[in-house]
């Protein structure tokens, strides 16, 4: 199947899965107060984080066709697909090469350009428009952050929930693992695991899974060894419940909140680790990180080409700091030690 | 006289500990009839907790059963398969624990959990085990039923609680119900209710109940029978006249007198000098000697003997049978 095809099935289930857990919230107490919560404490972080995740997801349904006779006999352009983002551009959106954003002419030459005026944060070295890039990253941004964290926290509950309920063998097990993997410098384990997998996204989100679980994972086990010996998991047992329905109606159910922090406190971990891996060439093409690898040249010229480096580093912080502030206010909701001083 | 629900026989119990394993029971024997309720009365640490977690076979790790027989509706119970096992919790054997607050799941509601624990052990519907829960929370008298199904634990008050847990132990008609210092935890007035609900059902319905104390106004409410034990053994049994009304172990006698009177009013209260000593530290001989005021030489020297003084009145004491020998 062709790769937009299989992006376009992605979002569907996204935006499904996102339906279904939101409505699943909604009969829950626990979580309805949390959501309720969360939008009075960080409204403006809600709302900016929300725009990134509709532009990223925007970015990644595409279909080909749809501009007409205007794409002339040009064979490849009729049929590339193009996202929704894309499509907000004219399909010739460039110029031959560098122009000041909202510039008449090249910022080089004084040549006149193809869109006088019309890019707003101007144009890279390609002449490719930088709005346009910068927009194109969320998408990439949501992907390492979300696939990632789509690795990290099923391993990280695999291994610590086994390791904490069973202990013994299977604790020491673990935790030889773990202990082995916290030993290696992380940066140099990605660096060989990228070299071995390739640079492809998917590659790249599973190098820097399997380098980060192991964090998440010791909250896991520790938080599960006190489930374990608390009353109610004791009293199923009295009463015969067995050990896989123990663990998966009273042990998981009672990390999640654990999990919800782990995944907004990751995902913006990841996405600036990605930006070290672009500056160290091993990062994915498209993203904020290689954009800033990218323009690290540009700041030595003169006179300065400062719109390329701004721009992709104002998305990426901006993105940044609203995860930030609303993976504390998720912990302040969700903590249970938070939530008790609530009447 | 029918089979008992339940028969041990010298059940040990020990923890590994550095310098050898350490027994925290040691050779404790019981029966209960059915529709019996035998009281298990002592001090903290001195082992009662732990022969119910033998009996159920949850003894925490790395604790484990080393010798003797648990007997539970005819089935010897440490010989089971570990589903076998399962398969007895909740059905012939449930437990309530000590504390109501953490012995529900904060994350479900009560109800599911009652649901869930009655699917666990019969095929029935989820709708019909629903309608059964309802029924049990009337039975326990929960206020509205209905709604408070559909409750978590946190908007439930102590009490309430407790009243959930064991209709949720009674939800499988288990024959015996073990029930670890059920009211420890609340305070006073419910305490009276929560005893008064389970003498209640007990009458009903004829289950067994192994209650652990350390309470004796419970015990003097609820039981037929008395076991006292003192450091991993039994120091005296019998009926609830007996062992209260008629104590001979020293350490009985103690305990009796050691309860607030108002009788007494403005003195001292009476207490037993010293502590248990913890398991593997336990000497020689009778167990309770060095806090004794009658201890004799031959007390250091030989586990106290069983004497019997009535139908079903036994001690564990050198003086009580001297006394009866002579």
């Amino acid at each position: 199947m062709e790769s937009h095809v299989v992006s376009n099935i992605v979002v569907a289930a996204l935006l499904a899965g996102m339906a279904w857990a939101a409505w699943l919230a909604r009969r829950s107490d626990l979580w309805r107060d949390a959501a309720r919560g969360l939008r009075r404490r960080r409204p403006v972080a809600l709302l900016v984080v929300g725009i990134y995740v509709v532009v990223g997801l925007a970015d990644a349904v595409s279909w080909v066709g749809g501009f007409g006779e205007s794409l002339g006999a040009d064979i490849v352009a009729r049929h590339k697909p193009r996202s929704l983002i894309d499509r907000l551009f004219p399909v010739d959106f460039r110029e031959r090469s560098y122009s000041a954003p909202l510039a008449d002419v090249e910022f080089y030459g004084e040549a006149p350009l193809q869109h006088p005026g019309a890019h707003l944060l101007g144009t890279d070295i390609l002449g490719r428009d930088i709005l346009h890039l910068v927009l194109k990253g969320a998408r990439i941004a949501l992907l390492i952050g979300g696939l990632t964290s789509l690795i990290v926290i099923p391993l990280a509950l695999l291994f610590g929930i086994s390791a904490g309920y069973f202990g013994g063998r299977i604790d020491d097990v673990v935790f030889f693992v773990m202990s082995t993997l916290a030993s290696i410098p992380g940066l140099l384990l990605l660096i060989a695991l990228v070299m071995v997998m390739g640079r492809g996204p998917v590659q790249v989100c599973v190098a820097m899974g399997v380098t980060s679980w192991v964090g998440f994972c010791r909250v896991v086990r520790g938080e599960t060894f006190k489930l374990r010996e608390l009353d109610y998991v004791q009293a199923a047992r009295a009463l015969g419940t067995s050990e896989l329905r123990i663990i998966l109606r009273h042990i998981l159910p009672n990390l999640m909140h654990l999990v919800i922090i782990t995944f907004v406190l990751l995902f913006s971990g990841l996405v600036l680790s990605e930006a070290i891996l672009a500056w160290l060439g091993i990062g994915i093409d498209g993203s904020w990180g290689q954009m800033i690898d990218q323009a690290r040249d540009e700041l030595a010229r003169d006179p300065i080409i400062w719109w390329n480096l701004s721009a992709a580093s104002a998305a990426l912080f901006g993105l940044i700091l609203a995860v930030n502030l609303v993976g504390d206010a998720v912990r302040d909701v969700l903590d249970p030690r938070t939530l008790r001083e609530r009447p | 006289m029918s089979d008992p629900v339940l028969r041990v026989r010298d059940l040990v119990t020990s923890f590994p500990l550095p310098g050898g394993p350490a027994a925290v029971v040691d050779g404790v024997s019981l029966e209960i009839a059915e529709g019996e309720v035998l009281a298990l009365v002592g001090e903290s640490g001195c082992g009662k907790s732990m022969t119910a977690f033998s009996i159920m076979r949850l003894v925490p790790k790395p604790g484990r059963v080393t010798g003797g027989t648990v007997e539970l509706c005819g089935r010897d119970v440490l010989s089971l398969s570990v589903n076998e096992m399962r398969s007895v919790r909740g059905s012939d054997a449930a437990m309530i624990f000590q504390e109501p607050m953490t012995s529900l799941n904060p994350v479900q509601t009560v109800g599911a959990q009652l649901v869930e624990t009655i699917r666990l052990h019969e095929s029935i519907s989820t709708d019909g085990a629903r309608r059964r829960t309802v029924e049990l929370f009337e039975q326990v008298g929960i206020p509205d039923p209905d709604e408070r199904v559909d409750a978590y634990p946190h908007q439930l008050s102590g009490g309430l609680k407790q009243r959930v847990m064991i209709a949720m132990a009674l939800s499988l008609r288990p024959r015996l119900l073990i029930a670890d210092e059920p009211t420890t935890a609340l305070d006073v007035t419910i305490q009276a209710q929560i005893l008064e609900l389970m003498r209640e059902l007990q009458r009903q319905l004829g289950t067994a109940i192994l209650l652990i104390t350390h309470d004796l106004g419970v015990v003097n409410e609820l039981s037929d029978r008395i076991a006292v034990m003192y450091a991993g053994q039994i120091a005296e049994e019998g009926t609830r006249r007996d062992v209260l009304g008629a104590a001979r172990h020293p350490y009985t006698q103690g305990l009796l007198r050691s309860i607030p009177s108002l009788a007494r009013h403005g003195e001292p209260l009476a207490e037993i000098a010293g502590v248990v000593p913890s398991a593997g530290e336990w000497p020689a001989g009778c167990r309770f000697q060095a806090r004794c005021a009658r201890a004799a030489p031959v007390c250091r020297l030989e586990p106290a003997p069983a004497t019997r003084l009535g139908e079903a009145h036994r001690a564990y004491c050198h003086a009580v049978a001297e006394e009866e020998a002579g």
